[in-house]
């Protein structure tokens, strides 16, 4: 075992790491120009949504997987936790990137010729953002959506993503200042610090998030509602969050960098992904099964069309992606340990909750007519590209990449399971 | 020729039991087991000890509670007394995902604890084997069977390089038959 570890290590952001990324960002804006342009302007907008969301929890997940470790106190993951931290930082930018994106979809109207009748539509949550909708005397009117609009109206929805957005983001920012400043003045006052921030936060944020996927994604349908809906978004956000950090300390550690992490502790992080697998499983079971068992038409209708053969083949291929391949892949604890086995179940991973969104987003915005184009590959290459740049570039402002005197530094430095 | 069973080095401190161990490899004795009041990381790969197979058995308790509740409920709510409930199919499978799911957790947590305390020797009425008692106090303890070829000095020296407060010549295995 190297008992030596530079404490002083830090992150250069430089070579193909930076190449890469902005390549991936330019070639990605460049094919949602193309997206844009070519008339797909509908498609574009879901799949600036969903990636947008998907930036958005992916950064949320740091602060959450953070937060969990503080408040756990646990030790093993007290080496590591620059990573998430980094995540954390980028939420500001995310949240941002997110606000954008619904407002150009919520602005930008287009006309819809739908059962004889010609409608002035937004892009985005036309289910309820519609203009007239709930106006009694206009020819549109929907009393169902009229009885939401206490929820879905603008200044709710604004109000709510950025409250919401600015309180995760201000935790993330919290809890990374005070590691940081953990590292200059050392003895306990900022880990009791972090420890009070992260239960407050892990209160606030389990009261609010599944209100926030709510809002941002099951608004697109707002005929149907499931109060499963935030815990299934919850599993399906820890368990791409945990897939992302796993892939980015697979990566650093094969460029050489935080040597102090050994297999034991992608073991635990493997733990993470698949139990996590195992509880998106059952909360996407039990929407699934609900619905299927009550088979009320108002509730069904959001399956029956996932159930058309536009999606059908998707809605199986979720499960094989993000159930069968986890279970299967991961069980044993050897498994957990090869770092090549991992690093590819978390790039699976990776795929397959962009499906798992593409699946609770599509039917809702493009309906039937699903496609897979420009706007597909240019929107995850654009976000890809974005994140890796932005989180590297947090990652490198670090004045070192291991938190040099977190009180359960040594703990994780001697992790052995 | 002694009648002495087991050979006890009693240590206080669990760095210089691992030293000993080190030492007793190291002369080729064979430990027969370590008693610890803690636990003690990395000792399993240090003394060469196999996995454990309790997950195997979790595996088999968790397919035989799979395959008992389908059977049962196959049985009962499909072949013998099929019910019209909500107009839905008699064998519709996403219904037989709950219990199936519950009765493989049930199997698999009984059936692993049955097994740890069967292979453990852990059950009611079973006097605890402990070869001596202050292994569950303060006492770090190299257990060797004394029925090898190695000279009983040689071992007890060893012990006693290393670092052993205490060394036993023990007659009998276990002092807690009684």
């Amino acid at each position: 075992m190297k008992t030596h570890n530079s404490f002083e290590e830090t992150f250069k952001f430089e070579g193909s790491a930076k190449t890469w990324s902005l390549a991936a960002l330019a070639v990605g804006v460049i094919a949602v120009a193309i997206g844009f342009a070519t008339g797909h302007v509908a498609q574009t907008f879901s799949n600036l949504l969903l990636m947008s969301y998907y930036f958005v929890c992916v950064c949320i997940a740091g602060v959450f997987f953070l937060a969990y470790q503080y408040v756990a106190q646990a030790g093993w993951s007290a080496s590591l936790i620059r990573v998430p931290q980094a995540f954390a930082k980028v939420l500001p930018i995310a949240s941002l990137v997110l606000i954008l994106v619904v407002t150009a979809g919520l602005f930008t109207t287009h006309e819809v010729h739908e059962h004889g009748k010609t409608e002035v539509e937004p892009y985005l949550y036309a289910h309820w953002a519609t203009h007239g909708l709930t106006d009694p005397k206009a020819e549109n009117y929907d009393k169902i959506i009229d009885g939401k609009s206490g929820f879905l109206n603008l200044k709710f929805f604004y109000g709510m993503l950025v409250v919401f957005l600015a309180a995760y983001s201000y935790f993330g920012y919290a809890l990374t200042k005070a590691s940081n400043d953990e590292d200059t003045e050392g003895g306990m006052r900022n880990y009791n610090k972090s420890f009070a921030l992260a239960c407050t936060f892990l209160v606030i944020f389990g009261f609010t998030f599944p209100i926030f996927a709510f809002g941002t994604i099951m608004s697109l349908e707002a005929h149907w509602f499931s109060t499963m809906f935030g815990w299934y978004n919850l599993a399906a956000m820890h368990v791409s969050g945990v897939a992302v950090i796993t892939l980015v300390i697979i990566l650093l550690r094969k460029k050489g960098y935080m040597g102090w992490l050994s297999e034991n502790h992608l073991h635990d992080l493997g733990k993470i992904i698949f139990g996590f697998s195992i509880f998106w499983t059952y909360v996407w079971f039990a929407q699934f099964f609900l619905t299927w068992y009550a088979n009320i038409p108002e509730e069904s209708v959001y399956f029956y069309i996932r159930w058309e053969p536009e999606y059908k083949f998707w809605f199986w291929l979720n499960i094989v992606m993000n159930f069968l391949s986890p279970l299967l892949l991961l069980m044993s604890r050897d498994a957990k340990r090869m770092t090549n086995r991992l690093m590819w179940v978390c790039i699976l991973l990776i795929a397959g909750h962009w499906l798992d969104y593409y699946i609770m987003i599509m039917p809702g915005t493009v309906k039937e007519h699903r496609e897979f184009g420009f706007a597909e590959v240019g929107s995850f290459l654009a976000f890809g590209g974005l994140f890796t740049f932005l989180m590297l570039t947090q990652l490198s402002k670090f004045t070192s990449l291991i938190p040099k005197k977190h009180p359960f530094l040594q703990e994780s430095l001697h992790h052995h399971i | 020729m002694s009648n002495t069973k087991f050979i006890l080095g009693l240590f206080d401190d669990p760095d210089e039991m691992m030293h000993g161990i080190e030492k007793l490899q190291k002369n080729s004795i064979p430990i027969y087991d370590v008693y610890t009041p803690m636990p003690i990381h990395g000792i399993e790969a240090k003394l060469g000890i196999k996995d454990s197979r309790l997950g195997y058995a979790a595996f088999c308790f968790g397919c035989l509670g799979a395959s008992v509740i389908f059977s049962i409920v196959y049985y009962t709510l499909v072949h013998d007394w099929p019910m019209n409930v909500g107009g839905k199919p008699n064998f519709a499978m996403p219904n037989f995902v709950p219990f199936t799911f519950e009765w493989t957790i049930l199997f698999t947590a009984f059936g692993m604890t049955l097994t740890f305390f069967a292979a453990t020797h852990l059950f009611p009425g079973r006097a605890p084997r402990v070869m001596d008692l202050r292994a569950t106090d303060d006492r770090f303890i190299i257990a060797v069977d004394a029925k090898g070829n190695v000279p009983h000095e040689d071992i007890t020296n060893l012990l006693k390089e290393a670092g052993a407060v205490e060394i036993k010549h023990n007659k009998r295995k276990y002092v807690s038959y009684e």
